[in-house]
């Protein structure tokens, strides 16, 4: 596949005052930060702490914010700015779509959710009527594994929460976008169910052809996930490339004490050993199995 | 120091709504119990009932839940049913619960509602040399005296949190019960606030309560581990244990659906499947 890059961002830095009317400072959430999505449908992941300035990023990317130097291009046009083949609203959000955190938030709870993905169709002249309108609601939701039937008439406290953020997937995808921006998509859906959310992006990447912006706080998900990965500190990119690349051999000491701080499973931190020394606490962990039990109902 | 029998807990006064069904389990002096499962599968509502607070609806229907805390400074021994555990509360027993925003109120300075939450004997004595206590206290967690004089909208989340727990251990309490009290935060804010409890666990020697849906978490702090679904307790024993050799199958999807930072990665997974 050829063709202009999904998108360009090129020096980008957005910089808010600090302080007092007179005198204060200048902060900037986002610093002279460049990449590259390219034609290829792929996920680029975006990982950071809070205060990292990924979300300002995002905001920028979703037009939400304006950038304060520096350019984003989509599809070889450009977001901001006055030039005439800057793209308009509506053509906007057809191309890219986004995902928040909070599925709860993001639809009101006054009315049934399949009213928002109707009206998305509608206002992005997907659809001319409203039984245009169920059918490309009914599609999008499909390929999310669920239908129209199973939410119609439904509301936001009826559905669980990994329920909730699928259906606002099937939301963006309406349009057939380009690009999805999601900003920490996962981090309010059970652990349980976040790798199928996960590998739900990845198969709507693959089967779909549209490209993600993945932000997270997340380095395990952002690598089980992505095709490349950025890594912000105070609002620059400190490191960047294949997620494998990047975890099997970090150069930036900021990459390693973000691995570092993962409770993953499999080795225990070191930090804990210290902290047992110092107490004389006898490791309970090497304790026998004698206790381990299965509860086996039969109810 | 626990010991929840046979207890089924649920909500409503007209109805009854079931939350924790037939449960039972023991927290044991000097130990961190994990308890795990997914939003809905009971876990808060076990540790409020624990905790003993009935003040939203929550209502034990049957079984017992009996605590037994041993006043380290008398030396006198209570038993109690936990509905009667409200007096106890901060002194024997205290509870972290998850939004630090929700629960400190936003018109009060940090040190004023720290001393509030105190019991009337460590109120004795010049409120000058109380402050140094606190202030001592909080230095133990790389935490800065100033903070005391801050609002809470002026720290970040993370050291809101850290000052929750402080508050929580500063009167040496037998038993803290904490309700996901790192799951909106970063990791690396989170294994900040990991370490603290557990170093405050060590020093104490008392027992820590650890509710997360993370089971990283889990692995890496707590020394039993208490597996939840659907208001039951499917599997517990030690931690080690639960991870080597999972026997309920929702805990061996549990531990399968963990991401690790090597190895399968989704387009392995989806290109495979697809």
């Amino acid at each position: 596949m050829t063709g202009a890059p999904i998108l360009e961002v090129q020096n980008l830095t957005r910089a808010y005052r600090k302080g007092g009317l007179f005198g204060g400072s200048s902060f900037k959430a986002v610093d002279n930060v460049s990449f590259t999505l390219p034609a290829e449908p792929q996920v680029f992941s975006i990982v950071g702490e809070s205060g990292s300035g990924k979300t300002t990023i995002a905001r920028m990317i979703l037009r939400l914010v304006e950038p304060s130097e520096g350019s984003i291009r989509l599809l070889g046009r450009p977001l901001s700015g006055k030039s005439s083949d800057r793209i308009d609203n509506t053509e906007f959000r057809r191309l890219v779509q986004p995902i928040f955190q909070n599925p709860f938030e993001a639809f009101s709870a006054y009315l049934p959710v399949e009213f928002y993905l109707r009206r998305t169709a509608l206002n992005l002249k997907i659809a001319r009527n409203d039984a245009q309108a169920v059918e490309a609601t009914d599609l999008a939701l499909k390929s999310v594994g669920l239908s129209y039937e199973r939410i119609r008439g439904k509301y936001i406290r009826q559905f669980s929460g990994g329920e909730l953020q699928r259906i606002s997937v099937a939301r963006a995808l309406i349009p057939k976008p380009k690009l999805i921006v999601a900003d920490e998509p996962v981090s309010m859906v059970d652990a349980s169910l976040r790798m199928s959310i996960v590998n739900l992006f990845r198969q709507i990447v693959e089967e779909q052809g549209v490209s993600f912006i993945y932000i997270t706080h997340d380095l395990s998900t952002a690598y089980y996930l992505s095709d490349q990965v950025s890594i912000m500190n105070t609002g620059r990119v400190v490191e960047s490339g294949a997620p494998t690349e990047i975890l099997d051999n970090p150069t930036q000491a900021y990459t390693r004490e973000l691995m570092a701080a993962i409770p993953t499973v499999g080795q225990r931190w070191g930090e804990l050993a210290d902290i047992d020394r110092k107490f004389g606490y006898a490791d309970t962990r090497q304790k026998s199995a004698s206790t381990h039990q299965t509860i086996n109902h039969n109810a | 120091m626990i010991t929840v029998d046979n207890v089924t807990v649920g909500y409503g006064t007209a109805g009854f709504i079931k939350a924790v069904d037939q449960v039972s389990l023991t927290i044991n002096d000097n130990e961190i119990l994990g308890i795990a499962g997914e939003s809905g599968s009971g876990k808060s509502t076990l540790m409020r009932a624990v905790y003993g607070d009935f003040s939203t609806g929550l209502r034990i229907q049957s079984g017992t839940v009996t605590g037994r805390f041993e006043d380290a400074r008398t030396g006198k021994v209570i038993e109690a049913q936990s509905s009667q555990f409200a007096p106890l509360w901060w002194d024997q027993l205290s509870y972290i619960p998850q939004g630090s925003m929700s629960v400190l109120n936003p018109l009060m300075k940090i040190e004023a509602q720290v001393v509030d939450g105190l019991p009337a004997r460590e109120k004795q004595g010049s409120s000058r040399a109380l402050r140094q206590r606190i202030a001592d206290f909080l230095a133990g967690f790389g935490l800065e005296e100033t903070v005391l004089d801050a609002y809470p909208h002026q720290l970040s989340g993370g050291m809101r949190q850290r000052v929750l727990v402080a508050i929580a251990a500063f009167v040496n309490p037998r038993l803290i019960l904490a309700d996901e009290p790192t799951t909106a935060l970063d990791v690396v804010v989170q294994k900040k606030i990991l370490l603290m409890m557990v170093e405050i666990q060590r020093r104490q020697r008392n027992s820590l309560v650890l509710v997360s849906h993370d089971l990283g978490v889990h692995y890496q702090i707590t020394d039993r581990l208490v597996i939840m679904y659907q208001g039951r307790i499917v599997e517990q024993g030690p931690t080690a244990e639960v991870f080597a050799n999972p026997q309920h199958d929702y805990t061996k999807n549990l531990i399968a659906s963990l991401p690790r930072l090597h190895g399968k990665r989704a387009v392995e997974v989806v290109g495979a499947s697809a």
